[in-house]
Order: C-alpha cells, then structure tokens, then sequence
C-alpha cells in the first residue's frame, strides 16, 4: 500500500492535519485523557489536592456494600421509568395534535419549546414554589396536603413530572418532524380501504414514525440516566427525602465534591456510564421488534 | 346524510384536537405566569391562602433585594462571556475539522474521527473530576477561562458539520481548486459561507446548553461574583428558603436573556436545536 504521495495530494494530507489538529489536542486532553484518569482514580484513594494511591477493587467494594449507592441506583432506573414512557407518550400525542390541520401550529410549537431555552436551575425554583407544601398552588388547586419535594414518596414523582414538562415539548418537535416526513399518498390509498382513523395510525402512522420515536427513546433515556440539575436545584441538604430522590449523578456530585472523595466519586461514575451503555445496548436489541426500517 | 355526519365527526375531531392543545398550552405556560405573578407579591401575600390571583400591587422590591443579594451584573457577564467564547470555539475549530473530515484526504482520518464518535458517546460528568483538576492546577479555578475549559473543543459540532460538509458536492470544492484557492482558501471563502443555517444551529445548541449547564460551573468557580446566572441562581435557595417571590424575581432575572433571545428567533431556535438532532 506504500505509494509515493503527489504535491498535491501531501498538501492536502497536511491542511487536513493542521484542520483538525486544534479539535483533537482539545478532545486528547478535555476528554481522552480525563476518561483514562477517571477510570484509574476508580481505582485508588484520593489523598487530597490531585493525590492518589492505588488500592485495588476497594472503591467497587464499598460501592456495592452501601445502601445509599444502591438506592441512587434504584432512583435513576425508577426516574427513567416515570419520565422515559410517559414523556414520549405524551410528546408523541402532541405532535400529533400539532400535525393536524390547526391554526397558529407556530404558536403552539413556541409555547411548547419554551421550557427548554429556560436554565434548568431557573425551572425547578419555579417548581418547588408550584409544589411547596404549605402554600403551593398545587396543592390550593388538589385541595390536598402532600409535601411533594419532602415526602419520600412523592419527592422523585415530582422531579419526574418537572423533567417531562421541561422536554415534552422539544421531543414533540423531534416526532413532529418525523410525522411530516410520512407520505400522504399512503394515507389516502389507506382511507379509500376504509380504514378508520385508529387502525390507520396503527398501520401507518406508528410504524413509519418509529425510527424518529426510537431516537427519541433512546436520547431521553440516556438524559434521564444523566439526572442532576433538577434534583440538585429540588433537594436540599436538609430534606428528609434526600436519600429517596438522589439520583446517581447527584450522588456522584456530592461524594467526589462535596465529601472530596473523588476516587469513590470517579467508580460511580464508571458505574454509571457501564448502566447507560447496558440499557442503550438493551434498547437496541428490543428495537428490533418494533422498529421500521424499509419504506 | 352522509355528509352530515361526516362533517359532524370532523367538528368533534377537530373541538377534541384543540381542546388538548391548549389544555397543554395552559400546564406549559401557567409555571411562567404564576412566577411573574408571585414575583410581585409581598411574601404575607405570597402565602395567603387561598391565595390571590393577581398581586395588590405592581412592585419592584423582590427584584431589588434579588439583585441586593446576587450580584447579577456579573452573572451576567460571566454567562456572556462564557457562551460567546465557546460559541466561537465550537464554530471555528468545529467547522475546520468537520470540512477536513468530509472532503481532505490524510492517514489517520477514521482514527482520529474514531476519538471525536468516543467522546461523543461518553456522558460530560465522566471528565469532570481530571477537569477540574487540570484546571486547579493551572489556579485558573474562579476564572471565565475555567467556564470556558471543557467547551474549548465541541465533539457535536464536529459530527454535525461534518455531515453539512458531506452534503455539498464535490463540485463545488473542485470549482474552487481550480480556480487557485488553496485548501484553506476553498474552506473560508467558498465552502463555510455555505453552512450558515448549520452553524446557525450549532450557536443556538451550544449556547443554550452552555446557559443551562449547572454542576460545572459550581465546580470550578465557587466564588459568587465568578459564577453563572444558572450556578448563582442555585444559590439562592439557601438564603431565601420560604421568601419565594424573591425567588421568583431572581429566577425571572435569570432566564429572561435567553427567553428574549428566543422569543425573538424563535424559528431558528426551535428549527436549530432540533435539526441538531439533540446529544
């Protein structure tokens, strides 16, 4: 394969060498590397200031003998299970809703979007006044008592309801997207048939949209796996639901930085990324099932 | 007959449609409104119960002890500074790379790619921990360099404007060798003014991500005056834990930026970020 390079074709290797070189320094040393230390500091002790000592599967040990570890755990998988389905449901009715014929479809989709230009921080302060037990209008409106954020049972439910609110809207353009890429000429062969609005959107509409809905899944899970900003902005150290609405990567935060024990820290994280990629593994298997391909 | 109860059924089709769309436009919207609302009150009203709709008074004395107890001016400009410096970053060398990527031949090219799908594929918080460290290390910690650091390079925005790349033709770029530019004159003058929609979207998404990103910024700039409108606002909670219209003039003040923002492109905005298709 050794062959002699023309001028033009060396020059052309090396503007494409200097092109790239300034992105792949910055991803060997932002990312690559970091990536490297992150999985050795797995592995040993912070000491303090940047200092490690290596002491083996410890960290792993501890990690799989804590309750609270294994909680966070359980509230990531259960977070993903209130948002995942029901947030692409519901994103899914909404585009819908939008692909019919309807007057000021830009102003809905406007409305819809809104949340997402909007800092998460800023969201969930919004939120925990909307679900402040005493004087929430929440619960003014429900005529109940419920202490959404500090109840145990109800603190991760109300994470979960601000996350779908938060990105309803931008998965119902994604799907909106994917819907006006159906032909109509399918629709119509389909209504001389016959065929009755909901068998139609079983026959036609789910299947064809289904690649875009399992990006979406696929997006919206490994988000939710990811769950911070929100819980970080809705718990407090005080809150007696802490435990019962950490998630991993509120757990991650607050073991590497606020306890400063980054080799702990840095094993969760490993642990994390190892979940997201088994279920992004799961979810591609599965969509073998129900996803089309062919047209 | 027929008709009839054709046209009937699309009536009801069509009642029931916006019926939901504006039952969502409501639940979307009312957060907003109960937060502007609340943010004129005084807090013996914020806690009336039942409480009151609209406040007795137009006031602006929650934004002022917001801005008494947050120094929002450099939040503010924390927050510019940091978005436009990894705007720029993630333009220029993402269009430099992405172009290289799509059109120059050179050894090594689907290695080198290989390491942008990888950090693609891995969640940010993995490098946090080295990241922050580098960052101590140089004592940069409580700088805008140190908001910037983990954006200096956007793996994204290579993928994404290697794909516009791909999508010119060939043609194009051969016009223009022919024609006596070089390599870098075929990018700059000929092929980049040609993804303006891309990078467009790329801005939108960078800068939005950048807005809201919140354990980075608490990280590495733990000085109040040095942080973010998202990190700065998170500590407001702290202080104020039941003056919620307070709360509210802060938050308020910390999102209006970016909602002006958008409610001015708010095509390019909704086309942009989801034509990036997310990450």
């Amino acid at each position: 394969m050794k062959q002699k390079l023309t001028p033009a074709e060396r020059r052309e290797e090396n503007w494409g060498w200097i092109m790239v070189a300034p992105t792949i320094i910055g991803l060997v040393v932002l990312n690559l590397w970091p990536f490297v230390q992150t999985l050795y500091a797995s592995f040993c002790e912070h000491l303090g200031f940047g200092h490690y000592k290596f002491i083996g599967v410890q960290n792993y040990i501890d990690m799989f003998g804590n309750a609270e570890f294994w909680k966070a755990t359980w509230n990531t998988v259960y977070f993903c299970i209130l948002t995942v389905p029901v947030g692409v449901a519901l994103a899914l009715m909404i585009a819908l809703l939008l692909n019919a014929k309807v007057k000021f479809k830009g102003g809905f989709r406007t409305i819809f979007f809104l949340p997402l230009v909007c800092a998460p921080a800023a969201v969930a302060m919004v939120w925990r006044w909307i679900f402040n037990g005493e004087y929430g209008i929440l619960n003014q409106i429900l005529g109940m008592k419920i202490q959404w954020i500090t109840n145990p049972r109800t603190a991760i439910l109300a994470v979960a309801i601000v996350s779908v609110w938060s990105s309803v809207g931008y998965d119902a353009v994604l799907l909106l997207a994917g819907l006006q890429n159906i032909s109509k000429t399918l629709y119509e062969a389909n209504s001389i048939d016959g065929a009755g609005k909901i068998r139609q959107f079983f026959t036609i509409t789910l299947p064809m949209v289904s690649p875009t809905l399992f990006s979406v899944m696929i997006m919206r899970l490994m988000a939710s796996m990811k769950i911070y900003d929100l819980i970080y902005m809705m718990a407090d150290d005080t809150n007696p639901a802490l435990v019962d609405m950490q998630s991993l990567m509120y757990l991650f935060y607050r073991s590497s930085f606020v306890a400063g024990d980054r080799g702990y820290g840095s094993a969760i994280v490993i642990w994390t990324v190892g979940l997201i990629l088994l279920v992004t593994l799961i979810q591609f298997w599965g969509q073998k099932k129900w996803v089309t391909y062919d047209i | 007959m027929k008709t009839d109860s054709l046209r009937r059924s699309y009536m009801i089709t069509k009642c029931v449609t916006y019926f939901f769309l504006i039952l969502g436009a409501i639940i979307m919207v009312f957060p907003f409104v109960w937060m502007i609302l609340t943010s004129s009150k005084t807090v013996p009203e914020s806690m009336q119960i039942p409480p009151t709709i609209f406040p007795k008074q137009i006031m602006a004395d929650n934004f002022k002890d917001a801005i008494a107890s947050l120094p929002f001016a450099n939040l503010y400009w924390n927050t510019i500074l940091m978005v436009l410096f990894r705007v720029l970053c993630a333009v220029l060398f993402s269009s430099m790379a992405g172009y290289a990527f799509a059109k120059l031949k050179f050894r090594g090219k689907n290695i080198l790619f290989g390491i942008v799908l990888v950090q693609m594929s891995l969640p940010s918080q993995i490098f946090i921990i080295p990241q922050y460290q580098m960052v101590a290390k140089m004592g940069m910690a409580n700088t805008i360099f140190a908001l910037v650091f983990p954006g200096l390079v956007s793996a994204f925005g290579v993928f994404f404007l290697r794909q516009t790349y791909m999508s010119i033709p060939e043609e194009v770029g051969e016009a223009a060798y022919l024609d006596g530019c070089n390599q870098w004159q075929t990018f700059y003058k000929v092929m980049f003014p040609l993804t303006t929609t891309s990078v467009a979207a790329l801005t939108i998404f960078t800068a939005v991500f950048a807005y809201g990103d919140l354990m980075w910024p608490l990280v590495v700039n733990s000085d109040l005056k040095m942080m973010t409108l998202s990190s700065g606002l998170s500590t407001l909670k702290g202080q104020f834990t039941t003056n919620f219209p307070v709360l509210m003039a802060g938050s308020i003040l910390a999102m209006l930026p970016m909602v002006v923002l958008y409610l001015i492109f708010q095509r390019q905005f909704v086309e942009g970020i989801a034509g990036t298709g997310g990450k």
